[in-house]
């Protein structure tokens, strides 16, 4: 019984948490501007997204184009910074260390609309014109910090002889940290990538603060600016399911992984 | 040992750059008129301005409320998860943790069309309900974890001692979760104030909330105005880390 009750409560929350979801996906199967309103099924929005027919498609595309270039950049600056900074902050002590510490932790802290206008009072301040490189270097800043606690506990994981004993048996400095560093540290920079990477995906308030007036927009802003005009981008609903799907089989994926890894 | 402290040297001058100057902009900018003489009219302003107190005192009796509902909807579920008697399907703990990894907006537009649809108007209701909606998964997550993480034996030996089921979850699960509970606190609440898009999508721009009038200033080139909202809202963000622990220990799992 009290089981019974206890999945009927986490199924009735997950019923409420999809609903929207799923609602986006049925209407995505329909021809109709009008969004709830089924005018039979038809995969023509599907073809409109990838063709850039009719008007909303193509401004779409370049869109999640600029999204996903933006996270990649913005994790590989993030990931390579934030490794050297761990092992920078590893190696110090004491107050040195509580303030990289500290430091590290204000973009995790700051609410993006304060990460937002604050950089934009710092690009309006240096007389940086605004568009994608101060978007990137934006979302550098609040990815770091993710790669960095990523990092550390591998760096507490490892043990420190083998770093020294590759270099007693002859390795060069370079040598060692691509042959012993690296490998140890990988999961943690893996982990802390893909932190990185869905954290630059999500966002909307520090790219809408930092991309200037040159008309750069991600899928975020893109939506933003949709749902103020009013009238919904028909094709943002295939676009919003094909976007779940991946989302849902990548974290499947990754589960079976994890589950697997532990049975070993 | 590698010796290799000074590796943390262009981290720091990032953030020196990126983190520590642009904070001392806002504080720079609150405090001056738009012809740089420094004033505290921005900070009387906000204070005599009864739009903008009436707007910042109902954010935050909305994200009180979007806390409260996310901790008691948000609390059971996580210890149901957490229950090996109860759930042990791992793919059910993902279904609760995905949409924290779907775009924000997309889902708060979701919901906004799907409320639309469903002939409700959008208005305080639909908000809270949006909000919650939007948020819940960042309450779950960290009480999951905590509850995953703590140790059974306090509970048995609560038991051994006598205790009933209910004194065991209230004397032992529940203090011993507060941690969980802290965290998730922190991530629903601020994110709550500082919000946008969010408000304006769930209630088709009818309720402003404290972040829309911060945007509103700094898109209308008031930025003075702007930044001095700015150092309110961080002001209050240094009132609420003091109460909660850091993000460390949700970041450090991965959030997968």
């Amino acid at each position: 019984m009290k089981k019974v009750l206890a999945k009927a409560y986490l199924y009735l929350l997950l019923a409420m948490l999809y609903a929207p979801l799923l609602f986006i996906a049925v209407f995505s199967f329909t021809e109709s501007r009008v969004l709830g309103n089924w005018t039979g099924f038809s995969t023509k929005l599907y073809s409109n997204l990838f063709t850039g027919g009719m008007n909303g498609g193509s401004s779409l595309l370049a869109a999640v184009e600029n999204t996903l270039l933006i996270a990649l950049i913005a994790a590989a600056i993030s990931t390579l910074l934030g490794t050297v900074a761990a092992v920078g902050i590893f190696n110090l002590k004491g107050r040195k260390k509580q303030t990289m510490q500290f430091l590290n932790n204000i973009p995790m802290i700051n609410p993006d609309i304060i990460t937002g206008v604050s950089l934009f009072l710092l690009f309006v301040f240096l007389g940086f014109s605004q568009g994608y490189t101060t978007v990137v270097l934006a979302h550098v800043t609040f990815c770091t910090p993710y790669v960095v606690l990523n990092v550390l506990p591998k760096l507490a994981q490892m043990n420190p002889n083998i770093y020294e004993a590759a270099l007693d048996l002859g390795a060069t400095p370079g040598q060692a940290l691509w042959k012993v560093l690296v490998p140890e540290l990988r999961p943690g920079m893996i982990s802390g990538f893909i932190l990185a990477f869905t954290m630059s995906l999500d966002d909307f308030a520090v790219t809408f603060f930092t991309r200037g007036t040159i008309g750069l927009e991600t899928l975020s802003t893109y939506i933003y600016a949709d749902a103020r005009k009013g009238g919904l981008t028909p094709e943002l609903r295939p676009l919003m399911t094909i976007i779940f799907l991946i989302v849902l089989i990548l974290l499947i994926v990754i589960n079976m992984r994890q589950e697997k890894m532990k049975k070993q | 040992m590698i010796k290799r402290s000074y590796w943390s040297l262009p981290y720091l001058i990032f953030m020196v750059v990126f983190v520590v100057l642009p904070l001392l902009l806002i504080v720079l900018y609150a405090f001056q008129d738009g012809h740089g003489h420094l004033t505290f009219a921005n900070i009387t302003r906000f204070f005599t301005d009864s739009d903008s107190l009436s707007t910042f005192a109902l954010s935050i009796e909305v994200a009180i409320e979007n806390t409260l509902i996310c901790i008691l909807l948000g609390y059971p579920a996580a210890w149901i998860l957490s229950n090996r008697k109860l759930n042990r399907s791992a793919v059910t703990v993902m279904l609760f943790i995905m949409p924290m990894w779907i775009n924000a907006l997309m889902r708060t537009l979701a919901t906004a069309e799907l409320f639309s649809m469903l002939g409700f108007t959008l208005g305080k209701g639909t908000l809270l309900f949006g909000m919650v909606y939007d948020y819940i998964p960042f309450m779950i997550y960290p009480i999951y974890n905590t509850l995953m993480k703590m140790d059974n034996s306090y509970a048995e030996a609560a038991e051994d001692l006598g205790a009933t089921p209910w004194k065991v979850f209230w004397k032992v699960t529940v203090p011993l979760s507060l941690p969980g509970v802290m965290s998730g606190v922190l991530m629903v609440f601020m994110p709550t104030v500082s919000t946008f898009a969010i408000s304006e999508f769930l209630t088709n721009n009818k309720i402003k909330l404290f972040g829309t009038i911060i945007q509103e200033n700094i898109n209308s080139s008031m930025w003075n105005y702007g930044a001095a909202l700015a150092f309110i809202m961080l002001f209050i963000i240094g009132i609420t880390s003091l109460f909660g622990e850091n993000k460390e220990t949700q970041a450090e799992g991965g959030l997968i």
